[in-house]
């Protein structure tokens, strides 16, 4: 991290409530452009929350958002963004979910397209080219025609991520997108985000995929109870946590961590 | 029981009023057709008032539902026929006011069928629409209700059946559809029961093929 690298995502204080229950209590955390941050924390801890409040998904309750040069401040100004504004703001990050939540009626290539041509008016011969391009790069070229129902778990959590991709986000927000498939078809989806990562896409990552944390973050959050309970480089937060809740946390899964790459 | 031995059935003279019995039938086609377009434009706008996050918006619309839910449509028939032109002091056409309880019948629960076809999409497909950057609107034309609508049509199909079938509950304001028409031919020929048995018929041979129809798109939406 240099002083002179562009921040592309800053959250300050951010907090979020359902009711009486605070999900997130107060985080803060700065990404640079092409960097991987990875979030790690027991569940129910806020991590979805804190994920699903960046791209507005959730409105916060207090605290400041800054993604790439909007600046939305949830204090006592609320100037959270409405209508089309909000669906702007929201057009430029991506965000893959644990469910995929593919279009069913749509087939994978048209999946791709939809925001392309829905939110951004692309020509559709264009957002093709766009969408083919995509499902080549997640592995899926000879899969465009197919609907989701045909699809594997892995395939179909690809298509997700070439969608998101294909509104050339600043950012992509990962929600333990792995957590849902079968753990033969975890691999080939950790290895289209590993290549999204050495491509220099500017990621956010919930995941349990202690070995690709290691391998991939430039940072590690670790939350716990809505709050940041250790923040840091990949190494130092995995290997050598200085807080116990981290440790007693990551206890759980130190073969992982500690295993060599084959 | 003496009457079944000696009675002879005599469809002759009751199917030779075939100009009535096609004015009848042409009655009862239009005000399905009439009161069911009109009930599902009804069930469109007030499906979706009831998405509006208000509830001075959705509170009148589940009201309206509910009350036409839960008063049989023989009253609400009557109601609407000799009630309202007194509420409000204006001459309505006949054939109107016959119309417009069986509309708004239909048009409370094709806003529930709206409604249940809206929600029962899966809450994921929203927030992956909203992810992407799509306006309520377009969420709406191109995600929600190109799925939603496949799974209305069986039960707008089921309903609209019923809705055919009940306007035969017209009778009692005297409008001439298959069953008016049948009660005026019964008192020129005293022919009840080969009367009101074509007029089952009638009916019948309208609906089986609509029924079939119906099981077959439930089937195939189920797939
Ligand atoms: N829509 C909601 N309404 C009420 N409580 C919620 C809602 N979403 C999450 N929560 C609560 O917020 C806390 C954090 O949830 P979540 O962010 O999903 O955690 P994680 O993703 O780390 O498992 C939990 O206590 C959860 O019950
Ligand atoms: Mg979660």
């Amino acid at each position: 991290m240099t002083s002179s690298s562009e921040v592309m995502v800053k959250v300050e204080g951010l907090r979020k409530s359902y009711g009486n229950v605070e999900a997130v209590r107060g985080v803060s955390l700065e990404v640079d452009r092409g960097q991987v941050v990875v979030v790690i924390g027991p569940s129910g801890c806020g991590k979805s929350t804190f994920l699903r409040c960046i791209n507005l998904l959730e409105k916060p309750s207090a605290g400041t958002l800054q993604v790439g040069d909007r600046l939305v401040d949830f204090g006592a100004t609320h100037s959270m963004p409405r209508g089309r504004d909000l669906a702007r703001f929201r057009a430029r990050i991506g965000m893959v979910f644990q469910q995929f939540d593919l279009f069913p009626h749509m087939t994978a290539l048209q999946n791709v397209m939809s925001g392309p041509v829905i939110v951004k008016k692309m020509p559709k011969p264009e957002a093709e080219t766009v969408a083919r391009d995509l499902l080549a790069k997640v592995g899926l070229a000879a899969f465009t025609e197919r609907f989701p129902r045909n699809l594997s778990g892995g395939q179909q959590q690809r298509v997700a991520i070439a969608r998101a991709m294909a509104m050339a986000p600043e950012i992509m927000l990962f929600d333990e997108v792995t957590s849902a498939l079968d753990p033969e078809l975890v691999g080939e989806v950790l290895d289209v985000m590993k290549q999204l990562a050495t491509d220099g896409t500017t990621m956010i990552v919930v995941t349990h995929e202690m070995a690709f944390a290691r391998d991939v973050a430039d940072q590690v959050l670790v939350m716990d109870a809505g709050q940041v309970v250790e923040q840091g480089r990949a190494e130092e937060v995995l290997l050598r946590p200085q807080n116990p809740r981290t440790a007693s946390f990551l206890s759980r899964f130190h073969s992982t961590i500690g295993e060599r790459k084959a | 029981m003496i009457l079944a031995v000696v009675y002879k059935w005599d469809f002759g003279l009751v199917l030779s009023y075939t100009h009535l019995w096609a004015k009848g039938l042409g009655v009862t086609l239009a005000y399905s057709v009439g009161t069911i377009a009109g009930g599902m434009i009804i069930g469109v706008i007030c499906g979706l008032l009831l998405l509006v996050r208000s509830r001075w918006v959705t509170l009148p619309v589940h009201y309206y539902v509910e009350i036409f839910r839960c008063t049989p449509l023989l009253v609400q028939i009557v109601w609407f026929y000799y009630a309202l032109p007194i509420v409000l002091q204006v001459e309505l056409p006949d054939w109107f006011a016959a119309g417009l309880g069986l509309t708004l019948y239909m048009g409370a629960f094709a806003t529930e069928i709206f409604r249940g076809g809206i929600i029962s999409i899966d809450k994921g497909q929203w927030q992956a629409s909203r992810a992407l950057g799509m306006t309520g609107g377009e969420l709406m034309r191109h995600i929600i209700l190109p799925q939603a609508t496949k799974r209305m049509i069986p039960p707008f199909v089921n309903q609209s059946i019923i809705q055919l079938k009940n306007t035969s509950l017209l009778y009692v304001v005297a409008i001439p559809d298959l069953m008016y028409t049948g009660s005026i031919i019964v008192s020129d020929t005293f022919r009840p029961l080969e009367v009101y048995t074509s007029v089952a018929i009638a009916y019948f041979i309208i609906l089986y093929p609509l029924t079939l129809w119906a099981a077959r798109l439930e089937a195939r939406v189920d797939q």
